[in-house]
Formats: structure tokens, sequence, C-alpha cells
């Protein structure tokens, strides 16, 4: 049964239509990415999810409660893991946990209760009466986190959780979502990291000016759209050689700025033509999400 | 959308876990927090009542200190709410994103705005209730009917923060509010019978200052505090209920133009 399932939603700010008609459904325990570049409707999609705006159109349907209709109490076992951290500089660590339990009409000695294994999945034990501007920004997003587990929620909101953080953090980060999964909560994921998406997500949508345009799982996604090897190639003369010889041996070239990525299913004459050309460097890889979702949503810049 | 836009305020009791998280703040910044809102008013209360008090004959047939007392806990308690309401309001809502923090909780916008106007009105019922200790103390005031003014207050404390929230909820920035104190809560304190009687204003301007809200606070304190009964009380306490009504109406409705849209 899914746990949040949306169904053309719409949404228009000041006649401009920022949500056009979007879909998707996730299923308890996955861990359910949505993409997509900047202004592509993501934080809108969530807001409404979560019932803070309502849809001009569209059913939404979180732990099987109609939204916004009944927010409230479908957001009793939701945590939310904001893309801006507001932490209450004001209070200690210990007090965020204790206040914002409150918020849930969570008894005080219940939250008292489980602040230590809190703190502990968020590696913050010993810290409890730290102020929050004693901490790093890694340990701000991780409180953050604890903070967003107060509730013992089934659904988690992640709005870009790592982004700003140092690969150490991220990584931390990345095993407490695991962790998080394992214990069977579902977790909604935005980010602008698809190595993170392709990593953590068993399914993804991107976005796109307000509607989805893929959806599936990350090798699913990357097998349907993109060839399978991907050749970079930068240095001298690159424009050159990728209009006069690189359309005939790959399948697909794209260039952006001074590096063309050649996309093909047998690059092996690719390579050794590159072998031969002293002026070029190059990098062979295999395809992944961010190739898939640069084809899809295009490489120039946005906002 | 337009309709649940313009719906009454949903009030509940879900606004007290709010209320306590402004209340541990303010225990932590407690004594700033007094200093400001108490011994501010106080010094000024005592410079002028006894320095430019000396100077002048009886004030609405009372010592000046005496006239003063009165319009310094309608003034004090309306900045205090006014402050609260707009500066550490603001801070909440939009600085620290306090407000957003909490709406991902089963708490809503409507409860959010009820727990500020009634942390504001207990802040600013703090800052009257000391300025009335003071009055008590310094013999200013004996009669037992001074002790309405505890009732009083609270009103007081509401009809301007309402006020004061329907700015934060209009507010880009902090300097936005010196629009209001300049435009609005000063020209009040001068209007409203706070240093001098009302009656003392040309006519036209006496006219205007029955509609403001500190007006009606001060024809409230004064006279109890003398242990006279005021000549309008029921008036009094209906147009400062009305402010507080009508003015958290229009600030929940502003601020879900702000966060709904």
């Amino acid at each position: 049964m899914a746990v949040l399932a949306v169904e053309g939603l719409r949404k228009s700010y000041g006649g401009v239509e920022v949500l056009r008609g979007t879909s998707f459904a996730i299923e308890r325990g996955e861990c359910f990415g949505l993409l997509g570049p900047n202004g592509a409707g993501k934080t809108t999609t969530l807001r409404l999810c979560l019932g803070l705006i309502e849809p001009d159109e569209g059913r939404i349907e979180l732990r099987g409660l109609p939204v916004p209709a009944m927010a409230r109490e479908a957001r009793a076992r939701v945590g939310v893991v904001p893309q801006m951290d507001n932490l209450d500089p004001d209070f200690t660590v210990l007090e965020n946990l204790l206040v914002y339990g409150r918020y849930f009409g969570l008894e005080d000695h219940a939250v008292r209760a489980s602040i230590p294994r809190l703190l502990e999945f968020a590696g913050l034990s010993g810290r409890a009466g730290a102020r929050i501007q004693e901490l790093s920004g890694g340990m701000k997003r991780r409180l953050t986190l604890a903070r967003a587990l107060v509730n013992d929620p089934e659904v988690i909101f992640m709005d870009e959780p790592t982004t700003g953080l140092d690969p150490q953090a991220r990584h931390l980060i990345w095993e407490r979502m695991k962790t998080l999964l394992g214990e069977g909560r579902t977790i909604l994921l935005t980010t602008h990291f698809m190595d993170e998406a392709e990593r953590l997500c068993s399914r993804l949508t991107i976005m796109d000016t307000g509607r989805v345009i893929a959806e599936g799982s990350p090798r699913h996604l990357i097998a349907q759209h993109i060839e399978p090897q991907v050749v970079e190639v930068y240095g001298d003369g690159v424009l050159e050689w990728s209009r006069d010889t690189a359309v005939h041996l790959a399948d697909r070239v794209e260039l952006t700025g001074e590096t063309a990525f050649c996309y093909a299913n047998n690059p092996g004459q690719l390579l050794a033509m590159l072998e031969t050309q002293s002026t070029l460097r190059y990098l062979h890889r295999h395809a992944n999400l961010e190739d898939v979702f640069l084809k899809l949503t295009g490489r120039e810049l946005r906002e | 959308m337009s309709a649940s836009r313009y719906a009454l305020p949903a009030l509940s009791l879900r606004f007290i876990p709010v209320w306590r998280r402004n209340l541990l703040v303010w225990r932590k910044l407690a004594i700033p927090s007094i200093l400001g809102n108490f011994a501010d008013p106080m010094i000024y209360m005592l410079g002028l009542g006894y320095g430019l008090g000396r100077l002048l004959p009886d004030v609405g047939g009372v010592p000046y200190i005496v006239f003063l007392a009165g319009g310094t806990v309608c003034f004090s308690t309306m900045n205090s709410a006014t402050f609260e309401a707009l500066y550490s309001g603001f801070s909440r809502m939009h600085v620290q994103r306090t407000w957003d923090a909490i709406m991902n909780t089963p708490l809503t916008l409507d409860d959010v705005a009820l727990a500020e106007l009634i942390w504001a009105a207990t802040k600013s019922f703090l800052s009257g209730l000391a300025i009335l200790i003071v009055v008590w103390l310094l013999g200013l005031s004996t009669s037992i009917m001074s002790l309405w003014i505890l009732a009083i207050v609270p009103l007081i404390g509401l009809a301007f923060a309402a006020l004061a929230l329907i700015i934060t909820a209009l507010a880009r920035s902090y300097d936005f509010f010196m629009y209001y104190f300049t435009l609005v809560v000063t020209p009040m304190a001068m209007l409203c019978g706070v240093f001098f009687p009302v009656e003392q204003l040309p006519e036209p301007l006496q006219v205007f200052a029955v509609v403001l809200p500190l007006t009606h606070a001060t024809a409230l304190v004064r006279p109890l505090l003398l242990g006279e009964i005021p000549v309008a009380p029921l008036t009094n306490v209906l147009v400062l209920l009305a402010y507080a009504l009508v003015g958290f109406y229009a600030a929940v409705i502003l601020f879900r133009r702000r966060f709904l849209d």
C-alpha cells in the first residue's frame, strides 16, 4: 500500500503554473527520490504533501489520510528535515528535542526517555547540553535529523539533506538514512546530488517545469534513457575533433563548455582513436544518473 | 483557496507548546528583557513625574506623578506587546524560521499566530504588572479598585499585540517597523492621555483620539488607579476587545497570504 500517493497535482502562483499534473506513489519502506533542476516544483510538491499549502487540483493521500483535509493527523507520524536549518538557536541540543516533541503533544518524560537514543543515532552523545552555536554544520544537520525522529515517524521528508556538508558528514547522513530504511521507515528525498540519489533511492522521479518527465529505479532509468558507456573528452581542439570525428564514432555527442560527452554502446573504436590524439585527454566511465538527468532536463543553466 | 484564506482563525489550546517555547527562551534572557521592559518606563515615570511634576500644578486634579502613573502602565503595556510581536515575532517567523519548523508538526499557522498573540500579551502583562507594583509600593495608588487593572492590562496587551502582528505579517525586514513606531505608536503616546489629559488637545485631535485604542486603555486604568469608576468602562473594554479580535483576524489573513501562497 502506498504511504504517500499523489495524483494530478496542479498548483499556480500568480498565474504561473508551478505544478502541471504531478503524480507518483511511494511504497512503505522505500527511499523515493524527487529530482529536478531548480524551479522544477520539488519544494512545492513537498509543501503540498505536508498539507502546508492547498493544491488547485489533484489528490494527496499521506499515511492513508487525505491531505490537506487531515494533514494535521497525517503529520503526527511524519518527520521533516528541511532544506534550511531552523533549529532553535536559543536552546541547547536537549531543549531543541524536548520542545519539538511538545509540538507533537508528546509528554516531556517520554521525549526525555528517547533523547539518549536519538543523540546516539545523530552522533551527538554527550552533547545534550551544547548550545546550537557551538555545533558544526554537520552536527546541526544531524540534530535536525534527530529532531525529525522525535515523533517516531513512519515517513521522513528530507529536502536536500546533505547540501553544504563535507564528504564525511554526507557519508554519515547516508548511513543513517539506510538505517532508517532498514527500520521500515519511508523516505522522500529531494537532492541535487545524482550520486546520492543513485546510491539511496529505490525509485525516483525526475521533474521539470512542474511535470514528472521520468520515473523508475536508477538502474532502469539509466538503461532506458542513455547509452551505457560515456567518454568525456577535453583538451585543445576538442570542438573540432568532436564535430569532425566523434560524431561518426559515438552514438551521441554533447558539448558542454570545453568538454565533449560521447555516449556509446560500443566505444572501442572511439577509444582507439583517442589514443592517437596527443592533445586530447579523456575519461571513460559507465553512464550514470547525472547523464540521464542532463539529457532529460538539458544542460543550460536554470533560474 | 480564497474561502479558507478568510476563514475565522481556528482557536485551540494547541498554541500552548509554542507559548511554552517562548517562555523558555524568555527565562534564559530574562534579565536584559526585564531591564528593557520594566526599568526603562519606570525611569521615565519617576524622572518626568517627580522632576517635571515639581514644576506643574495638579494635572487632572492630582499630582503629576500620580497622573503619569496610569499613563505609564498603559504605555509600558503597549510598548512591550508591540516590541514582542514586531521584533521578536519577526525573528521567529522570518529570520530563525521557527514557524516553519513548528508547522511541519501537527500544529498549524493559526496555532502559531495565536501563540504569538498570547505570548506578546503575556509579556506585556509582566511589564504592566511591574509598573503597577512600583506604583503601589510608592503609594501612588492605594485604592482596592486598582486591582481591576490586573484584568485590564492583558486586554490592552492583546489589542496591541494583534495590531503589531498585522505589521509583522506585512514586514520584509526589521526596518519596516520604524514606520509603525513613527506613524502609529509615537503619535498614540502623545494623543491618548499618557503624558497629559486628552482635553489639552485641539478639538479635532480629541475626536481622532477617541478611535485610538490607547485612549481607551488610559480611560480605564487612570481612574481605577485613583479609586474611581471609569466614565464608560463598557465602551472602553469593547473597543479594546474589538481591536484585539479584528486585529488578530486581519493578522491571520495576512499570515496566510504570506505563508500559504
